[in-house]
C-alpha cells in the first residue's frame, strides 16, 4: 500500500515538526513518573490520636502507652476537655479521640469490666474502618495482658488460639510506587490512544485539510490506518520509556514477558483508538472532541479500578467493565509487570479485548465518511 | 493568520454585528455579549455533556461503583487439615461481608498459579494436623498469603483477615474475667458512607475542570482562529470581552454546585449540615478563582492543544492527586505537601468538608477562605498584566 | 471536440431538511472548456460543486462526471478530478514539496513521475526556490497558486475550483487565470465558481445561479448581447434585479 506509506510519512513529519507535541510525548511520561508516582500513596503512617484521660490511673496510662507503642497510633494531644478535643477534630488536626472516663481502673478491678469511648472521624470510611481494626487489635492484646498480670492468683486455663503468619506476595513491602507506576503508565497510554489520535483527526476537519483528502480516491481504511499507526508507535515507545524510568527510579521489577505486554498494549491501543476515531465523527472542532472524549476517558479510568479495589464493585459494574478497555488494560499491565502472569493467565482477557478492538475499529471505519452531511 | 480571517469572516461579522447592534451603553452591550456567549454554549449538546453529564456520572460512579473499602473479595483456601476448627474459620470468612471463598485448592503448589491468574486476592493455608495441634498444644499456626500487587487492597485484605481470626480466637476463648469494652462512635459519618468522602472531592474537582479547562480552551480558541482580534477592535474593552467569555461559565458552574448538592441530598441522603448560604458563597468564590486560573492559562498558551495540556496535566492531575481527595495528604513526602499548599483545591476541599459534613461555621474556615481570596487576586492581576502586554 | 460533455447534470436536487439548496439543475460542461459557475453567496454553487466532487450526496437527479455515475462510482470519479476548496486545505505545517509528494502519492503517481511533475509545476509557478519552505510561511497568493497546482498534479480530466481567487490581490488573480488557461490548454476541463464578475469574462461559458436555480447559461458575449449591456457585471445586476422583482410580485 504505497498510499499508506505517504500518509505515514506525512503524519510523522507533522508530529516531529509540532514542537509542543514532541515535548508532550517526551515530557509527560517523565513528569508523571517522577513527580506523580511518589505522591500517591494510601500508606497509613500514623493515625493521629487525642487522648482525654480523665482517670489518670496506671491502667489508663498503660493503655495509652500500648497504643503509642503500636506502629499505627500517634498520640498527638492530651487534654481533659472533650470540647477541646472535638474542636481539634473539627480542624482536622486529629483523627481519633480516645475518651477514658473517671473510675475506669476501679470499674475494671471491681466489676471486671470497664468501658471507654473511641470517637473516630468517619468521613474517610475506609480509613475509619482500618482504624477500628487496629484499635481492636491493640485492645484485645491489652486485655490478654492484664488478665495475665492481674489474675496470677486465679490461674485460668489459657484458651487455645490461632496464630497467623501473613505473607505478602508480589509486593512484600507494600510499596505504592511500583503499584502506581503501571497505573499511571496506563493513563498515559490511554491519553495517547484515545485523546491525541482523535484530536488529530478532528483537527484536520477543523482546519479544512480533510476536505482535500476526501476528494482524493484514498480508501477509508488507508486513511484510518494512517491515523492509527503513528499513535500506536508513540504509545508503545512511551510505554517502554515509562517502564525504563520506573525501573531506574523506583526499582520497579519487571517479572513478566515484555513481548506479551507490548502485544497487549497494541491491542488496547487499537481498541481505544477505534473508539476515539468513532467519537471524532461526532465532533467538528477539537474542543467538542476533547469534551466528549474526556467524559468517556474519565468514566473508563474510574470504572477500571485504577486506584480502588475493583473486586468491591457491584456485580453489574463488573459486567459493564467487560466493555471497558481500560479495565482490561490496567488489570493486565499490573499482572504482567508485577506478577509475571503469562499468556495462560491473561489469554482470556486478551481474547475479549481483541474482540472489543475489532468492533471499535470496524465501527470507526463504517462511521467515517468521506462526505459531508 | 491572514487566511483564517477570510474563512472566519462570516462568524466574525456576526460577532461584531451582535455587539454593535445593541445599545450604546457599555453594560447593556456587555450583557448582550454575555447572553450571546451563554446561548452559544448551551446550544451545543456536547458542551452540555461536559457541563452536567460529567458531574452526574462521577457522582453516580463514586456512589454506586467505586469503594475504597473491600467487599466480597474472592479468596482461596488450602485446607490440608479438614477439621472442625478450620471449617468453622473458613465459614466465618465466607459469612463475612469482606470475603467470599471461591476456590478450594488441593495443595500449596496451586497457590502461585491462582494468585497469578488474578482470580483471588488471598489464600488461607491450613497445614495438615492444624486442628490436632490447636486442641493439644493450644496454639496452631495458619498461613495467609496475600497478593499485594495492589497494596491498598492487599493491606485491607490482610488486616481484615487478621481481625476476623482475632475475633474467632476471642469467641473460642473462655471469656477472660477482665475486659475493656470500647464504645465506638464514628463522628460525622456514622454509617461510614462512601459519599461523605467523595462528594466534597468531586465538587472541588468538577468546578476546577469546568471553570479552568473550559474557559482556558474557549479563550485560546478565539485566539487561535483569529476571532479575538475582531473582538478587540469592537467597542467592548478587553477585560469586558474576557468577562463576557467567562461569565456564562460562572453561571453554569454554579448550576453544577446545585446539581451536586441536590444529588448528594436526594440520591445519597447527604444533607448540608452547616449553613447552605455560606457553602454557596464559598463556592462562588472558588468558581471565581478557577475562572481566573483559566484566564491565566489562556494568556500563556498559544493553541488550544497547549491550553488543554496545561489544564489537564498541569492542573487537573495535581488537583486529583494532591488535594487530599483520594490520597491522604498527611502521608505524602514533605515536598508534595508543600506543593499542595499552592493548589486551590486543597483549601476548598477543607471548606466543603467543614461546612457540609461537620456543620462548622465560618469560624473554622476563615483561614482557608482568605487563602482563596488572595489566590484569586494574584491570578487576576497576573493575567491582567499579561493581557495588556499582549495587546501592546 | 467541443461537444463531448464531461459533466452531465440532469435535474439535480439537493435538500437539507426542508431547505432546497439545488433546485432542479440541468446543464452540461464540455471537454476542454473553462466553465464559470456564478451566483451570489448562498445561491448553491458550492453545494453543487461538492456533489460533483463526491464530497456530498445528491438527493436526486442524474449526474455523470467524465462518463461515470456520481451515485455509483464516486470513488472512481475522484481519481479523475482535481479539487481546490474555498477554504485553504493544504497542510500548513508541511513544506511545498512535502504537500505535493503526499497528494501525488495518494493519487498513485510513481516517485519518478512525481519528481518530474513537481519540478515542472514548481517551474511554472516560479516557486522552485520555495520547494522546502513551510506553506505557513508563504504569502496567501502563492498558497492559492500552489493549491491549484496540487489539484492538477495528477493530470485530472476535470478540475473544480471553488472561489480560487477570493481575497487575492488583482495582480495575483491575473497570474492565477494564466494558470487556469494553461491547464485548459493542456486539455483539463475547468469548472470554477467565482463572484468576481470580471473573471466571468474569462470563461468560455458561464451559468448564473440564484436561490438554488440556474437562471442564465451561455457564452459571456451572448449573455451581454441578450441583456443589451457591456459587461458581465451589468448582466449580473440585471438578473438580480429581475429576480427581486419576481420575488416582490
Amino acid at each position: 500500500m504505497p498510499t499508506l506509506y505517504y500518509l505515514l510519512q506525512k503524519e510523522f513529519i507533522q508530529i516531529r515538526r509540532n514542537k509542543f507535541m514532541a515535548r508532550v510525548i517526551i515530557l509527560v511520561p517523565i513528569v508523571q513518573m517522577l513527580i506523580l508516582v511518589p505522591a500517591v500513596t494510601f500508606d497509613i503512617k500514623g493515625i493521629d490520636l487525642c487522648v482525654v484521660d480523665l482517670d489518670l490511673s496506671s491502667t489508663s496510662r498503660e493503655l495509652v502507652n500500648a497504643l503509642q507503642g503500636s506502629q499505627f497510633f500517634k498520640v498527638r494531644r492530651m487534654t481533659f476537655s472533650m470540647q477541646e478535643a472535638q474542636n481539634q477534630m473539627n480542624r482536622d488536626e486529629i483523627d481519633v479521640i480516645l475518651h477514658i472516663p473517671t473510675s475506669f481502673e476501679r470499674n475494671l478491678m471491681v466489676n471486671d469490666a470497664a468501658s471507654l469511648q473511641l470517637l473516630i472521624n468517619g468521613i474517610n470510611g475506609a480509613l475509619a474502618q482500618t482504624t477500628l481494626v487496629y484499635f481492636t487489635g491493640v485492645i484485645t492484646e491489652f486485655n490478654r495482658r492484664i488478665v495475665m498480670e492481674h489474675i496470677v492468683l486465679k490461674p485460668v486455663s489459657a484458651s487455645p488460639q490461632i496464630v497467623t503468619r501473613t505473607r505478602y506476595w508480589y509486593n512484600p513491602e507494600l510499596n505504592y510506587r511500583i503499584y502506581m507506576a503501571p497505573g499511571i503508565l496506563a493513563i498515559l497510554v490511554t491519553s495517547i490512544g484515545f485523546l491525541l489520535s482523535g484530536m488529530n483527526l478532528v483537527r484536520e476537519k477543523e482546519i479544512g485539510t480533510s476536505e482535500q483528502i476526501n476528494v482524493t480516491p484514498i480508501k477509508k481504511h488507508e486513511f484510518i490506518l494512517g491515523k492509527m499507526i503513528p499513535f500506536m508507535v508513540i504509545g508503545v515507545v512511551d510505554l517502554a520509556f515509562g517502564l525504563v524510568l520506573a525501573r531506574l527510579v523506583y526499582a520497579m521489577p519487571f517479572v513478566g514477558n515484555l513481548l506479551l505486554l507490548v502485544g497487549f498494549t497494541l491491542i488496547y491501543l487499537l481498541a481505544v483508538m477505534g473508539l476515539g476515531l468513532f467519537l471524532s465523527s461526532f465532533a467538528n472542532t477539537q474542543q467538542q472532541y476533547l469534551f466528549v472524549c474526556f467524559f468517556f476517558m474519565m468514566i473508563f479510568i474510574l470504572m477500571s479500578g485504577i486506584f480502588t479495589p475493583a473486586e468491591s464493585m457491584p456485580a453489574w459494574a463488573q459486567q459493564v467493565n467487560q466493555l471497558n478497555p481500560a479495565a482490561y488494560f490496567i488489570r493486565v499491565v499490573r499482572m504482567i509487570v508485577l506478577k509475571g502472569s503469562g499468556i495462560s493467565d491473561v489469554g482470556w482477557d486478551m481474547a475479549r479485548l481483541s474482540l472489543l478492538a475489532i468492533s471499535t475499529t470496524v465501527f470507526a471505519s463504517l462511521k467515517y465518511k468521506k462526505t459531508i452531511s | 493568520m491572514k487566511c483564517f480571517c477570510e474563512s472566519q469572516g462570516v462568524r466574525k461579522k456576526q460577532i461584531v454585528d451582535s455587539i454593535q447592534t445593541f445599545g450604546a451603553k457599555t453594560l447593556h452591550r456587555l450583557l448582550a455579549f454575555i447572553h450571546k456567549e451563554f446561548l452559544h454554549i448551551i446550544r451545543d449538546p456536547r458542551t452540555l455533556v461536559i457541563l452536567f453529564g460529567i458531574p452526574a456520572a462521577q457522582i453516580l460512579i463514586f456512589g454506586y461503583v467505586i469503594s475504597m473499602d473491600i467487599r466480597e473479595v474472592q479468596i482461596a483456601v488450602v485446607d490440608l487439615s479438614r477439621d472442625t476448627i478450620s471449617r468453622q474459620l473458613i465459614h466465618k470468612f465466607d459469612a463475612s461481608n469482606y470475603f467470599r471463598v471461591s476456590h478450594m485448592l488441593n495443595s500449596v503448589n496451586e497457590v502461585e498459579k491462582i494468585l497469578k491468574s488474578g482470580s483471588v486476592k488471598e489464600v488461607l493455608v491450613f497445614e495438615s494436623g492444624f486442628g490436632t495441634r490447636f486442641m493439644r498444644e493450644g496454639e496452631a499456626m495458619m498461613g495467609l498469603i496475600v497478593d499485594t500487587s495492589e497494596p491498598n487492597t492487599g493491606r485491607l485484605v490482610a488486616s481484615y483477615s487478621e481481625a476476623l481470626i482475632a475475633d474467632f480466637n476471642r469467641e473460642l476463648a473462655m471469656a477472660g474475667r477482665l475486659k475493656i469494652v470500647p464504645a465506638v462512635r464514628m463522628l460525622y459519618n456514622p454509617a461510614l458512607q462512601n459519599e461523605y468522602m467523595f462528594v466534597p472531592g468531586l465538587m472541588t474537582l468538577i468546578l476546577m475542570l469546568i471553570c479552568a479547562l473550559m474557559t482556558s480552551i474557549t479563550i485560546t480558541r478565539e485566539k487561535e482562529f483569529g476571532s479575538m482580534e475582531v473582538l478587540l477592535v469592537s467597542p467592548l474593552r478587553p477585560m469586558q470581552i474576557i468577562l463576557g467569555k467567562v461569565a456564562p461559565y460562572l453561571l453554569l458552574a454554579f448550576g453544577d454546585v446545585l446539581l451536586i448538592l441536590a444529588m448528594a441530598n436526594f440520591v445519597f441522603g447527604l444533607p448540608v449540615k452547616g449553613s447552605l448560604m455560606l457553602l454557596l458563597l464559598e463556592s462562588v468564590l472558588y468558581i471565581g478563582l478557577a475562572l481566573s486560573l483559566g484566564i491565566l492559562i489562556s494568556t500563556v498558551s498559544k493553541t488550544m492543544q497547549q491550553a488543554m495540556f496545561i489544564s489537564l496535566i498541569g492542573l487537573m492531575l495535581p488537583s486529583i492527586l494532591l488535594s487530599g481527595f483520594i490520597f491522604p495528604l498527611e502521608n505524602m513526602p514533605l515536598f508534595y505537601q508543600i506543593i499542595s499548599l499552592i493548589l486551590p483545591p486543597r483549601w476548598f476541599i477543607i471548606i466543603v468538608k467543614n461546612i457540609m459534613l461537620k456543620g462548622t461555621g465560618f469560624r473554622f474556615v476563615w483561614k482557608e477562605t482568605l487563602v482563596l481570596i488572595v489566590m484569586t487576586a494574584i491570578f487576576i492581576s497576573i493575567s491582567a498584566k499579561k493581557f495588556k502586554i499582549r495587546l501592546e | 471536440m467541443q461537444q463531448i460533455p464531461v459533466i452531465l447534470v440532469r435535474h439535480l436536487v439537493k435538500k437539507f431538511g426542508t431547505f432546497v439548496a439545488n433546485d432542479d439543475l440541468t446543464f452540461d460542461v464540455f471537454k476542454g472548456e473553462v466553465f464559470g459557475f456564478l451566483g451570489a453567496n448562498g445561491a448553491g454553487k458550492t453545494t453543487a460543486m461538492r456533489i460533483l466532487c463526491g464530497l456530498s450526496r445528491p438527493t436526486s437527479g442524474e449526474l455523470r462526471v467524465d462518463g461515470l455515475d456520481v451515485h455509483k462510482q464516486a470513488e472512481a470519479i475522484k481519481k479523475r478530478i482535481g479539487y481546490m476548496s474555498q477554504k485553504f486545505s493544504l497542510y500548513k505545517d508541511l513544506t511545498v514539496y512535502e504537500n505535493m509528494r503526499l497528494f501525488g502519492g495518494i493519487y498513485g503517481l510513481s516517485l519518478h513521475d512525481l519528481k518530474s511533475r513537481i519540478d515542472q509545476l514548481l517551474g511554472q509557478l516560479d516557486l522552485r526556490k520555495q520547494r522546502d519552505t513551510l506553506i505557513a510561511d508563504l504569502p496567501l497568493g502563492w498558497q492559492q497558486k500552489l493549491a491549484f497546482s496540487v489539484a492538477i498534479l495528477h493530470h485530472p480530466s476535470i478540475v473544480f475550483l471553488d472561489e480560487p481567487t477570493a481575497g487575492v490581490d488583482p495582480f495575483t488573480r491575473r497570474q492565477f487565470w494564466e494558470l487556469i488557461y494553461k491547464a485548459a490548454y493542456e486539455g483539463i476541463t475547468v469548472f470554477v465558481t467565482t463572484h468576481y464578475m470580471d473573471e466571468a469574462e474569462y470563461c468560455d461559458r458561464v451559468s448564473i445561479m440564484s436561490e438554488g436555480k440556474i437562471v442564465a447559461l451561455d457564452k459571456p458575449a451572448a449573455l451581454k448581447k441578450h441583456y443589451g449591456v457591456g459587461s458581465m457585471n451589468e448582466v449580473f445586476l440585471r438578473i438580480a434585479r429581475s429576480e427581486e422583482e419576481a420575488d416582490s410580485r
